[in-house]
């Protein structure tokens, strides 16, 4: 199964959130990852999706999405045509034998610590998915209190934007 | 000008075209009400017996004429009787417009008396639905829903307005009606493609579903089939999409299909499917459907493309326009060998035709063909009368068999044959069962307080014969809550007792003399039909089977 990665620009509405995940429960569509952000336009919201599947099941979601008036433009995107970043927070147990290795793989993340108490430090890891995805399993070997990822956001190389997209 | 929100509403409706609405009054709409008696003149209210009667009338009527039709509900329970309605039209892309009164915007999410968050329930069922929080979006928000309903894949619309946006008021002015968005065609180059693979074809075979109907390409229809020599079948929702006794039409496919037209289907080696949408009911197991057929599917809803086959091409737009395009790239050709298979096919259903005497369904059926006029509207309700219906009854035009495809809903049939008849001015029919019309029977007080001229040929087995075939076929005859014996009600009586006219029809006799008697009344007029609950509706495609399965005669 592939990954992909959607963003859909909508009006900016309360409930229109709901219409959009409400097509995916219904429909069954699974999805990975999901953010909802204000964007340059008070006008529009921004959700960005990951979901996975084949082309076949890919094209139903959008065609699907297509169909709610409060959409506006789908980009879909390819993977070498694309920024994405995702941010996580995470809460590790801090203990005399683990720290070097913890602080040393964090400097090899480039990440950053952004609390720090006798028992515990919270690092802060901003990358694409795979990169959060490793340092995730790296920190496995120790003890993960706690983790909070903010899932991806994307956007697309280039000068060009999401609403120059147009219906199929 | 300066007006209420209930005047808004209802001006605004005129201001469509609306010519009636059908619902039932309530505290959250009682100010609309109030307007629908001030502008009485202009806009009829048909009042039901239950909301769900009103959205299937609002259903029926937008079926019969193309045009929106109208519900109106107040909030709360109201608002939930209009469900099943607005769900049965979103399955089979109606365009209605449901309008429901709320508690006031101060009471919404307070769990007020009678509040429902109806656009929470609704959102899966309708193409869109509008909260209207301020006066200032109503007449705006009520256009946009009469847009959306008939735009594209048509479907419902739901608008929800509070009671204080009811009662403020603002500047009104009218507005010519709303048109739905410009149509267009399928991209050439897929138009193109499609071409050479229909001229390709050696045994092509046209499926066309209530997309085709909603389009009104009849005509480019049977061009195209005279065009490639081709036979033409159609799913439920396509029957009266072109005249039953064309000489190319081989009738329904599916699980109680024709068996030409599904045999037909089946054996060709390419499917040009006209606004159909490969229901389960259409394909029976996909696995194995039509495995030697491409399939040129075309759609104005792109994602009925590929959604459940896979189409070799597919082409997304509307239906008359692209065929349109289409039709001079096809070559005319004879498909003689072809021809013979289908003659052959049409030989062996004749030769299984029913053709016992007496009160069969077939006989029954033939009997009331002999009273359809052209513009007739035919409604049903669901189960095996349904699907008798699709098999026998004799269509002339378009728009004429109004049925639940999709959703099957059990009744749907009064409500939508009383809007069939409001939208085409002629006398309806309904055929119905029993187990179907003691589901909303209750419309009978409706039919007879506006003297709507409808003949209801109930077709009395005493059972729940759909599900009763099952049991019968693959659960061991374990008649679980099938048998309505029990219930020993007098329909005859019934009809009667709300003030309408009735008869029993026994044998084939008395079922010419009610028939003479009901197409002569000017109210409605219910024949209690009796009919074997052993009848089976035939052709049958077994649960998980393919159409190598099909089911032809049950043995002893």
């Amino acid at each position: 199964m592939k990954r992909f990665t959607v963003a859909i620009l909508v009006n900016n509405q309360f409930g229109v959130l709901n219409r959009v995940t409400s097509m995916f429960r219904r429909r069954q569509f699974n999805i990975h990852s999901l953010t909802v952000s204000e964007t340059e336009s008070a006008a529009y919201s921004r959700i960005t999706i990951q979901s996975e599947g084949d082309g076949v099941v890919k094209q139903q979601l959008i065609n699907q999405l297509y169909k709610l008036p409060d959409v506006c433009s789908i980009q879909e995107f390819e993977q070498q045509d694309v920024v994405s970043r995702e941010l996580m927070l995470i809460k590790m147990k801090n203990c005399a034998e683990t720290r070097d290795d913890v602080r040393g793989a964090i400097d090899a993340f480039e990440g950053k610590i952004v609390d720090y108490t006798k028992d515990s430090l919270t690092i802060q890891m901003v990358g694409d998915s795979r990169k959060i995805d490793n340092f995730v399993n790296l920190m496995k070997e120790y003890e993960i209190l706690e983790i909070c990822r903010t899932g991806v956001v994307s956007l697309e190389r280039g000068a060009s934007t999401i609403r120059r997209v147009t219906h199929l | 000008m300066k007006l209420t929100g209930s005047d808004i509403i209802v001006r605004t409706l005129i201001e469509q075209g609306v010519d009636v609405v059908f619902g039932y009054p309530g505290g959250q709409v009682i100010n609309i009400y109030d307007s629908l008696y001030k502008y009485q003149s202009e806009l009829k209210h048909v009042l039901t017996a239950h909301e769900q009667g009103a959205s299937h009338a609002a259903d029926g009527y937008a079926r019969a004429t193309g045009k929106v039709g109208v519900c109106i509900a107040t909030s709360g329970p109201g608002a939930t009787n209009l469900v099943t309605g607005i769900a049965t039209a979103y399955l089979d892309s109606v365009p209605i417009v449901a309008i429901t009164g709320n508690v006031p915007n101060s009471v919404i999410g307070t769990d007020g008396f009678q509040e429902i968050d109806i656009t929470g329930i609704t959102l899966p069922i309708t193409k869109h639905n509008y909260f209207v929080g301020s006066i200032e979006d109503l007449a705006d928000t009520i256009r946009e829903a009469f847009k959306l309903a008939a735009s594209g894949r048509p479907g419902p619309v739901l608008v929800d307005v509070p009671k204080d946006v009811q009662t403020a008021t603002y500047d009104y002015e009218p507005h010519a009606p709303v048109l739905p968005e410009e149509k267009t065609p399928a991209k050439d180059i897929r138009i193109q493609q499609a071409a050479d693979t229909i001229n390709e074809a050696k045994k092509p075979f046209i499926y066309f579903g209530g997309g085709l109907i909603a389009s009104g390409a009849q005509k480019e229809l049977m061009e195209l089939a005279d065009k490639i020599d081709a036979p033409m079948g159609c799913s439920m929702m396509g029957i009266s999409g072109v005249p039953t006794d064309h000489p190319r039409f081989l009738g329904m496919q599916g699980m109680h299909g024709h068996y030409a037209c599904s045999t037909a289907m089946h054996h060709a080696d390419l499917i040009i499917a006209l606004g159909g949408r490969f229901n389960d009911r259409v394909t029976g197991n996909r696995s194995k459907f039509a495995k030697n057929a491409k399939i040129v599917h075309i759609d104005i809803d792109g994602a009925e493309l590929n959604k459940t086959v896979n189409a070799s091409h597919g082409l997304r737009g509307d239906m008359k326009l692209t065929l349109q395009k289409l039709l001079p790239l096809i070559k005319q050709a004879e498909r003689p060998e072809w021809q013979a298979h289908i003659n052959e096919l049409r030989g062996i259903e004749a030769a299984g035709q029913d053709k016992r005497p007496g009160m069969t369904p077939a006989n029954v059926l033939h009997k009331l063909n002999g009273y359809l006029n052209a513009n007739t509207p035919v409604a049903t309700d669901v189960g095996q009368h349904q699907c008798w219906a699709a098999q026998y009854v004799n269509f002339k035009q378009t728009r004429r068999f109004i049925s639940s495809g999709g959703l099957g809903t059990m009744g749907f049939g009064m409500g939508a044959a009383m809007g069939a008849q409001m939208g085409t001015g002629e006398r309806a029919v309904l055929i119905t069962g029993d187990g179907s019309f003691g589901m909303n029977l209750n419309e009978l007080a409706t039919a007879v307080a506006n003297k709507i001229p409808m003949v209801i040929l109930l077709l009395n087995n005493g059972v729940l014969g759909m599900v009763r075939q099952w049991q019968t076929l693959f659960f061991n005859k374990h008649y679980s809550n099938t048998m309505l014996d029990q219930r020993q009600t007098d329909f005859v009586k019934l009809a009667e007792a709300f003030g309408a006219q009735a008869s029993r029809a026994l044998t084939l006799e008395e079922l010419e003399e009610a028939l003479e008697k009901a197409f002569a009344c000017d109210g409605p007029y219910l024949i209690d039909c009796a009919i074997d609950k052993d009848e089976f509706v035939l052709p049958m495609l077994p649960p998980g089977g393919s159409m190598d399965d099909i089911i032809v005669k049950v043995g002893d």
